[in-house]
């Protein structure tokens, strides 16, 4: 085809030579360009299209084949070179047509990608911002909580409010942070902390600026002019742009805020105020989320310092209570050091008083009997009726103090009233005849033969009232009435604080003295009855007496339930001495005094007790002899021991019961007892152990009780003591 | 003498000793223990009395005799004498032994000395009376008759 047509100049073949290497290169770039996208596509992993990239391939390679196939065609070539170049060409162009048609599917998805990558991209942009947000809440939040905590951890207040404003500067990169508390007054807001200043001395703003009412109006961080009064707190240099300035109240909550059902109402209108500035300068700006942690810090403070002022309240609180507790400790010691030391002198002097009035009285009394002069006579009748007197009022002291502190019981028993009235005018009767005085006794119709009471104490108090009218007459008569009294009368307006009760088994008995002396002024009645309280008219300072006659008729009458008082028209015009106790209706004839044991005259009395082991220990030989005689008369088996060694030698479980004389000369009877009890581990096993004792006072009796005896006989014994003693002891196991 | 009026005589002697305060209630108790299964329990405890008494008696006399007269010795001494006369009943005995007590707190030798006499007095006085009442009563019961018995109340 080329040869016939005009002759080639000679740039043919140049032109040729290029072609030639064009092709070649075309060639090569079409079959290179496959061989990198093959390996990159191969190398990435998300490329979706890789079939279309086949087709390309498969484009790109044809092609290449059909420019390198045209290599050969330029010179004659046999028809299998045309045969392949058209196959070539042929694949070619089906494979371009497919590229071209799917390339106008593909191109727009491509595009579309694009157009979601930016999307995303935007979307990823957002998303960071957000995170930031959340990142500096977050640490918003971790700075409340560790500012909490460190406020919260401690209970001192100046620490509190320190911390609070360390932490919040630091937090929050403050310039300066500075607390403003209401001074006592309340009119005045005093700089009490401040971040910079150590000590903040002297500043103070007047409370009711409109600044500070915008603050403490609301709940919120309020943002403040630089320049107001409360945030000009360092000298103002010129060239200094101040920063933000924010203003926050903080309630200072008392203690009677918090109720249980209500939220603490914030009407109390205490608060501080809490400023806090950026560093100047810097061009911040309060964000909201730093004001919400200022706002927060603000509540936790308030709360902090409530609790803080609630703990000083309580340590305060109990340090007043143990002050108080160390001293009333003090005073009770005190108080029972007293009352151990008076009944210690009481116990003493007891003893020590009576014991010489009874060698007085008794060695007079026996001088008596022996031959006298007649002045030898006289003097020895004036030491009598001194020491007699004496020892009535040695008697009438312990008496008193005895019944003041409570420990005098009444012995009661039942007595003969009509006799108990005979007596006392017996006794009265030669003084009042020797005054010239007429004595009356009445008696009512009804007047019961019988009673059941302290027969000593109420003659004492009859005798000691009618006694009172008689030295106080110098002439006339006494009239004594004795008579039982009626319910109804009983109840007097008088007497508002005595409220009797008749019941089935006692009767209320009234006893009135009049008399026509010298009466008592009515400004003297009270006193009458208070102790050691003379009635100082000149008159009767000759009549002796301690002056304690009535208080203790008083307080026997009040023993026995009873009431006493006395009424004068004024002096002169004489007093009518009335009393009412409370006595027991005696409920048969035969009943006997058991003053120590109990009224168990009712019950059935052992008569013998044969069998009964007993160990009797005394060191008396004849008081020894005299009570194994009396416990043999009772059918008793008796062992005698007559020392503490030879008891606990002896003692076995044998004996149901050991009898001890207290009069062991030297030694401590209660510790006998004490050992004896050790020995038995049982309680079944011991024996009853009971004290023999001459001494009716309640301290024995206690102290018998203390060491765990089960009894205590006073001795002089009788046969039908005895008796009733072991009955009930056998009956009851203890006597007490 | 026929029994009756050798009871009588009996009775009146035995009155006699409680009105003048030598003997007290307690003699009655110790009477009234005396039984066949003890026939002669108060003559026992009355002679074991006056031995008891006479011993303590010298003991008394040669303490308070000592240079230094040890008071409390002498107490527990006048204690055990007290003891034992109420035990038995003798009153007057008693008596003196309290004031005697009443004496050893004061601590004075001669007025000590002085109650210890009328101590020795009213025990022999003592003594006397009841060793006549036993003789009385031995004489009682030999002429055939039984000793009779004082109620308490008179």
């Amino acid at each position: 085809m080329e040869c016939c047509f005009d002759p080639q100049w000679p740039a043919d073949e140049l032109l040729m030579k290029y072609q030639y290497i064009s092709d070649f290169f075309i060639a090569l770039a079409y079959f290179s360009i496959p061989l990198e996208l093959i390996y990159f596509v191969k190398k990435s992993a998300v490329f979706p299209y890789r079939w279309v990239l086949v087709q390309f391939g498969a484009f790109i390679v044809l092609c290449g084949a059909t420019h390198l196939i045209n290599l050969w065609t330029f010179t004659t070539h046999t028809r299998t070179v045309a045969i392949v170049m058209t196959t070539a060409k042929v694949f070619t162009a089906a494979v371009s047509c497919a590229t071209a048609l799917m390339l106008v599917h593909i191109i727009p998805d491509l595009l579309s990608v694009k157009t979601r990558e930016l999307f995303l991209k935007n979307k990823a942009a957002e998303l960071d911002r957000e995170m930031g947000l959340i990142r500096t809440q977050e640490e918003t939040g971790r700075h409340v909580r560790m500012l909490t905590h460190e406020i919260r951890s401690t209970l001192d207040r100046h620490t509190i409010l320190k911390t609070t404003l360390v932490e919040l500067g630091r937090t929050l990169a403050l310039e300066e942070c500075a607390l403003w508390m209401p001074t006592r007054t309340g009119l005045e807001l005093q700089l009490s902390y401040s971040l910079r200043q150590q000590n903040p001395v002297g500043y103070t703003v007047p409370i009711h600026l409109p600044v500070i009412n915008q603050v403490f109006g609301t709940s919120r961080a309020v943002k403040i002019s630089p320049n107001s009064p409360v945030a000009r707190l360092r000298p103002l240099a010129g060239k200094y742009m101040p920063g933000e300035v924010v203003a926050v109240r903080v309630p200072l909550l008392h203690l009677s805020n918090f109720r249980i059902n209500d939220w603490p109402e914030l009407s109390t209108k205490r608060y501080a105020l809490m400023v806090l500035m950026l560093p100047s300068d810097s061009a911040r700006q309060w964000h909201v989320h730093e004001l919400e942690l200022v706002e927060v810090v603000a509540d936790q403070v308030a709360v902090a310092l409530s609790h803080a002022a609630i703990l000083e309240e309580s340590m305060r609180a109990r340090d007043l209570l143990m002050e108080q507790n160390v001293a009333l400790d003090l005073a009770r010691r005190e108080a029972e050091t007293a009352i151990r030391a008076r009944n210690d002198f009481l116990a003493v002097m007891n003893h020590e008083m009576r014991t010489p009035m009874h060698a007085i009285i008794a060695l007079s009394s026996l001088l008596q009997e022996t031959e006298l002069t007649p002045e030898q006579r006289l003097m020895v009748e004036t030491i009598m009726k001194s020491s007699s007197l004496l020892a009535t009022l040695i008697n009438d002291v312990l008496d008193l103090s005895r019944l003041e502190d409570g420990s005098l019981q009444l012995d009661i028993g039942t007595l003969n009233l009509r006799s108990v009235f005979n007596e006392v005018m017996c006794l009265i009767k030669p003084v009042a005849s020797v005054k010239k005085l007429n004595i009356v006794l009445n008696l009512a119709e009804d007047f019961p033969e019988y009673a059941v009471g302290d027969e000593k104490r109420l003659m004492q108090i009859i005798l000691n009232v009618v006694g009172n009218g008689v030295k106080f007459s110098k002439e006339g008569s006494i009239s004594i009435t004795a008579s039982v009294a009626k319910a109804e009368l009983l109840r007097d307006t008088r007497t508002p604080e005595f409220f009797p009760v008749p019941g089935d088994n006692n009767f209320y008995l009234r006893v009135q003295v009049k008399d026509t002396g010298s009466g008592i002024s009515p400004q003297d009645i009270p006193k009458l009855f208070t102790k050691f309280a003379q009635n100082q008219s000149p008159a009767l300072k000759n009549s002796g007496g301690s002056g304690l006659g009535l208080a203790i008729c008083k307080r026997f009458v009040n023993l026995m339930d009873g009431h006493i008082w006395i009424e004068s028209e004024g002096l002169g015009k004489g007093c009518t001495a009335t009393f009412i106790v409370k006595l027991g209706i005696p409920e048969k004839m035969g009943d006997t005094k058991f003053p120590l044991i109990g009224q168990s005259a009712a019950k059935r009395v052992q008569t013998s007790f044969p069998g009964l082991k007993v160990l009797l220990v005394d060191d008396n030989s004849v008081s020894r002899a005299v009570t194994k005689g009396l416990l043999l008369h009772l059918g008793c088996e008796v062992t005698t021991v007559s020392s503490r060694e030879e008891c606990l030698r002896v003692v076995s479980e044998d004996h149901r019961l050991v009898i001890m004389d207290m009069c062991v000369s030297g030694v401590d009877s209660y510790d006998i007892a004490v050992q004896v009890q050790d020995r038995f581990t049982k309680r079944y096993e011991r024996p009853l152990i009971v004290a023999l004792t001459g001494n009716t006072d309640k301290l024995t009796k206690e102290n018998c009780m203390r060491v765990g005896m089960d009894g205590v006989i006073v001795k002089p014994v009788s046969i039908d003591k005895m008796r009733t003693v072991l009955s009930d002891l056998l009956e009851h196991r203890v006597l007490f | 003498m026929d029994v009756v009026q050798l009871q009588s005589r009996l009775s009146e002697y035995l009155k006699s000793l409680f009105n003048d305060g030598t003997l007290d209630g307690q003699f009655l108790q110790l009477q009234q223990l005396q039984d066949e299964s003890n026939p002669d329990f108060v003559v026992e405890v009355v002679t074991l009395f006056f031995s008891d008494s006479e011993k303590l008696l010298d003991d008394l006399s040669s303490s308070l005799e000592q240079p230094n007269v040890d008071f409390r010795k002498v107490d527990a001494y006048v204690h055990q004498l007290k003891g034992s006369s109420s035990s038995i009943g003798a009153q007057r005995v008693k008596n003196a032994c309290i004031a005697f007590r009443g004496l050893c707190e004061e601590q004075s030798i001669p007025a000590c000395l002085r109650c210890l006499q009328l101590v020795k007095q009213e025990y022999l006085y003592a003594k006397n009376k009841l060793e006549t009442l036993f003789k009385l009563e031995k004489q009682v019961v030999a002429a055939g008759g039984s000793i009779p018995s004082l109620d308490a109340g008179s």
